[in-house]
């Protein structure tokens, strides 16, 4: 339960993080899954590389077109964020199933992405809003997609030798709503499903678009467009509402996700179904004038 | 492990600065622990579930057992022995007691730093706001019943002082 040795660096600049890591090695920020790993011996790296010390890293830039939080924003700091949560509220919502208080005073958004932990909740957020990563390494910089950004259990699209310096989650246009649900086993656990679900109305208030993002039922998170099962025989219904059972039972029969010890697969495919409809529900009414 | 590279490490423990020599892989819950010799900070899970290790990094409640040693350089440190000051219990301290809020003691010193910073920041939380900021702490002996009870009591007993818990 003790970590195994490594090489140790700890640049000061953007600059020097991206010349040590051209020489490899693992970036250690919050610490909060990398530590883990590494005292149960499940990670050995040669070389960890300690940005905690890169105080340009250290941001959280709200503006009109949405929340970029830089490396080593911590998960409290993004989730007290009035600001942010003004600019997109399904930021708070997510983070606050993040594990536990104390762990989110020390993780950080974008180490929880890097990390692609297929029951995380931020890549599913990222995913559902259509943000994107800002990696630099030595030899420039780019931007990579959120749908690009997946790519397997614990893998993402980082080549080695580049940082994820930022990510940024688009503003919530007007009119639109989200909102978070997931059952865990433990309060502050893994959840055993988890949904961001995102409504957007149109200006007569009908339920224009309802798409959801899922965590623990795929290696990578999944999104889907619930748009028309939720508006079949949507006429007649007040503002704001669409049949969001229809769009549960149809997400359920979407979903594929695998059994483990903590649900059988059955188990999962049920939870998908009536946390979407609770989300989109949710996220409907947080969709009408006057409930942002 | 002869010849491994060591750092020196130098941090503000409970008020006093400290320094020691000790390789990068060290945990700040084992430099507190061996190289500085404060073996109030207890260890239980070591990845970061159990709570009992929970220290205050600059005054917000961080699990030592989830941080290098080498990270906290230049940082602020609080553990379970700073809590009290000139030999007086902190409020905290002092509900714990009268609420029998602990049996064993193991989990204590983290749900002590856990519930000092609670306060501190929100001095008359609900019971919900109690729960969840207790959440991450884990103890097998009370139930909660009895913490949660002493959380209360420390806000009171915070409230009738009319100052800030002890840091």
């Amino acid at each position: 339960m003790k970590p195994p040795p490594f090489d140790y660096e700890a640049p000061r600049t953007l600059g020097e993080t991206l010349d040590a890591l051209a020489g490899g090695g693992k970036v250690l920020a919050g610490g909060q899954s990398l530590i883990p790993l590494l005292n149960m011996r499940l990670a050995a790296p040669d070389r960890l590389v300690d940005v905690n010390g890169v105080a340009e890293l250290d941001t959280l830039e709200v503006t009109a077109a949405g929340v970029r939080v830089g490396a080593l924003a911590r998960h409290a700091r993004v989730e007290r964020s009035g600001e942010a949560a003004a600019v997109q509220p399904l930021l708070r919502q997510a983070l606050r199933h993040v594990a536990h208080p104390v762990i989110r005073n020390r993780g950080t958004v974008v180490g929880s992405l890097v990390h692609a932990d297929p029951a995380a909740e931020l890549p599913a957020v990222l995913a559902l809003l259509g943000g994107t990563v800002e990696a630099a390494s030595s030899g420039g910089r780019r931007t990579i997609e959120a749908a690009g950004f997946f790519t397997g259990p614990l893998e993402c699209a980082l080549a080695p030798g580049e940082l994820a310096v930022s990510a940024f989650f688009p503003a919530l246009p007007p009119q639109t709503g989200t909102a978070f649900a997931e059952v865990a086993r433990r309060h502050g656990d893994y959840a055993l499903v988890g949904v961001a679900a995102l409504v957007a109305l149109d200006d007569d208030l009908r339920v224009r678009a309802a798409r959801a993002a899922y965590l623990s039922v795929a290696d990578t998170p999944l999104v889907l467009d619930l748009t028309e099962p939720a508006t079949r025989g949507q006429a007649g219904r007040p503002p704001g509402a669409a049949d969001w059972s229809l769009a549960g039972a149809d997400a359920a029969g979407r979903v594929r996700p695998d059994g483990d010890i903590h649900a059988g697969a059955d188990y999962r495919r049920h939870l998908a179904g009536v946390l979407t409809e609770r989300a989109l529900a949710e996220a409907a009414r947080n969709a009408l004038p006057g409930e942002r | 492990m002869n010849g491994e590279r060591t750092h020196r490490i130098a941090m503000t423990v409970n008020g006093t600065y400290r320094e020691a020599a000790a390789p990068a892989r060290r945990l700040l819950s084992d430099f507190l622990r061996h190289d500085l010799g404060l073996t109030g900070t207890h260890v239980g899970c070591e990845h970061g579930v159990c709570g009992c290790c929970t220290v205050l990094l600059d005054g917000e409640p961080v699990r030592s057992c989830l941080m290098l040693a080498v990270t906290a350089d230049g940082h602020e440190i609080t553990t379970v022995e700073g809590l009290a000051t000139g030999g007086e219990l902190s409020p905290v301290q002092r509900a714990f007691q009268e609420c029998h809020g602990l049996q064993c003691g193991f989990c204590t010193p983290g749900f002590l730093c856990t519930v000092t910073a609670l306060l501190r920041d929100n001095p008359r939380p609900t019971e919900e706001e109690v729960l969840e900021g207790i959440s991450g702490n884990l103890c097998r002996c009370t139930g909660y019943q009895n913490i949660v009870k002493s959380v209360h009591r420390a806000a009171d007993l915070i409230a009738e002082a009319g100052r800030e818990p002890t840091l």
